[in-house]
């Protein structure tokens, strides 16, 4: 059914009880032409894709549980495409413009709000330093904008410009950046695909893979064995035990990222705001909290929740540009597993079994680029071949040297 | 998470930092496949889901390498010891 404004007066007409579920609840079948793995944003986007963009529509998504429930849902919901390397200017950049028409495309309404996301710097090496990202910005096709002092003022007066430790001298802003309805998005890619075509299988557990002849041929589950000679692996956090399954090892630590939210005030944040001499980002929720979150806790683990210390890391860092934050209360706190990978980049390409492919290694930064990682990984299960914005995101990067290290930290992935 | 140091006791785990799982021995430059087993010892992990025989440097106290056996999936300490002085079997 299409969502419309005359759809919701019919339905308002027969008191709201005609609404069909927005996706069938599928039940797996024998084979597949393709099965995708995860049915987080990236899983669902790309099964979307695979139907829409390349023509498959016998395709199967499985998820252990229920869709939309790992990290698609568990982020602070930023889009953005402000990096420095051109590898990931591109991409995250091609993401932000399938951002702008997701929600016509889909027929459904996944919030986009491109409000502005604003990088304050602290000192005169930091101004050198995002200068020149905002220069690699527009190389990318990005859009960036270096503010002084005095503009980031009028935006945001609130902030503690004079502070002691970390005076904020300007700020670089990325006006097209913003925020995006998280868990509308794993809906809205559903609901689509589905419509399609596409079999969203929930309470599916993959436990194994069918390997004959060094070749996959399908996997094994909680409801069955279910046939296929191209399988996707899209599974932020578990990639590791996934790829166990498979027999191979992957270059990516599962880390515990924590986010916040407090109780909900009036319009305050006008935009998306990170802290340069620490890590804190913040925006406001449109029902009014404060998102926020900050560091990796540091350590491996699956357990998708954090230590306290993390929090107080976090609070201190917020405490220094907006030291009104002090008096609100903290109404939430969550855990996501992260795959952290060892340049900080994500991972688009084949495994080395055949008929398997992996789309992994996005740590903090997966949300933003579900569009554009859904697009480019239906492209590589299709066709066999990356797609051209994604042409980078190779396993064989750190055999080869061409490693896509935005930071510099080299290969420890809880300094990513 | 606390872990219990053998020099400086039970601490909050704020005062160490984690290097990771602890990686294989580390290959002989000289080995006929070195470029593949220096790949696989710098970038490729296990990341296992459960029991993890992990490196951790207590920073804020002793200074001293740990090797920690931790739970990832509930955070558990299953043991702890000094790194130094002892091969990776804990000799």
């Amino acid at each position: 059914m299409k969502y419309s404004l005359f759809s919701l007066a019919a339905n308002t007409l027969t008191k709201h009880k005609n609404w069909k579920p927005a996706l069938v609840d599928a039940h797996p079948k024998a084979k597949y032409d393709a099965i995708v793995i995860g049915g987080g944003g990236h899983g669902l986007a790309t099964a979307y894709y695979l139907a829409r963009e390349f023509g498959l529509t016998n395709v199967a998504v499985l998820e252990k549980g229920a869709i939309g429930l790992g990290n698609v849902g568990r982020n602070t919901t930023i889009v953005r495409s402000n990096y420095l390397l051109p590898q990931n200017g591109v991409f995250y950049q091609h993401a932000l413009s399938q951002w702008e028409t997701l929600e016509k495309e889909l027929n459904y309404n996944v919030m986009v709000s491109q409000r502005g996301v604003v990088n304050l710097f602290h000192s005169d090496a930091q101004r050198d330093a995002f200068a020149r990202r905002g220069n690699a910005m527009r190389l990318s096709g990005a859009d960036a904008e270096l503010l002084g002092r005095d503009k980031v003022q009028k935006m945001m007066p609130f902030l503690d410009f004079d502070n002691a430790r970390f005076p904020i001298m300007g700020a670089l802003l990325q006006k097209t950046g913003g925020t995006v309805r998280h868990d509308a998005v794993a809906w809205g890619y559903a609901r689509a695909a589905s419509e399609l075509g596409v079999d969203i299988i929930q309470n599916c557990e993959v436990t194994g893979f069918e390997i004959s002849n060094g070749r996959a041929t399908g996997v094994q589950t909680t409801r069955g064995t279910i046939l296929s000679e191209k399988i996707g692996i899209s599974v932020a956090g578990n990639s590791s035990m996934l790829a166990q399954m498979g027999g191979f090892r992957l270059p990516i630590e599962s880390h515990l990222l924590q986010a916040f939210v407090t109780e909900a005030v009036k319009p305050l944040i006008p935009n998306v705001i990170t802290f340069g001499a620490g890590h804190f980002y913040v925006s406001q929720s449109d029902k009014g909290g404060l998102v926020f979150g900050g560091d990796l806790d540091g350590y491996n683990s699956y357990a998708q929740r954090g230590g306290i210390y993390t929090l107080r890391d976090v609070v201190e860092s917020g405490m220094a540009i907006m030291p009104m934050i002090g008096r609100i209360k903290l109404l939430r706190s969550w855990g996501g597993t992260v795959d952290m990978s060892m340049d900080g980049s994500p991972i688009i390409d084949r495994a080395p079994v055949e008929g398997i492919f992996v789309n992994a290694g996005w740590c903090y930064g997966g949300f933003k680029a579900t569009p554009a990682a859904g697009l480019s990984f239906a492209h590589l299960i299709a066709r066999d071949e990356p797609h051209k914005i994604a042409k980078a995101y190779t396993l064989n990067r750190f055999a080869s040297g061409h490693i896509i290290d935005e930071k510099g930290q080299g290969a420890q992935p809880n300094l990513h | 998470m606390r872990i219990n140091c053998p020099y400086c006791g039970n601490r909050d785990v704020a005062e160490f930092s984690s290097m990771g799982e602890e990686p294989a021995k580390r290959p002989d430059p000289q080995q006929a496949d070195a470029q593949t087993a220096f790949v696989d010892y710098v970038y490729l992990r296990n990341n296992p889901a459960g029991p993890n025989k992990e490196l951790w440097y207590h920073g804020q106290g002793c200074r001293q390498w740990l090797r920690v056996n931790r739970n990832t999936l509930s955070h558990k300490i299953l043991g702890v010891s000094l790194a130094a002085g002892g091969d990776q079997n804990g000799k």
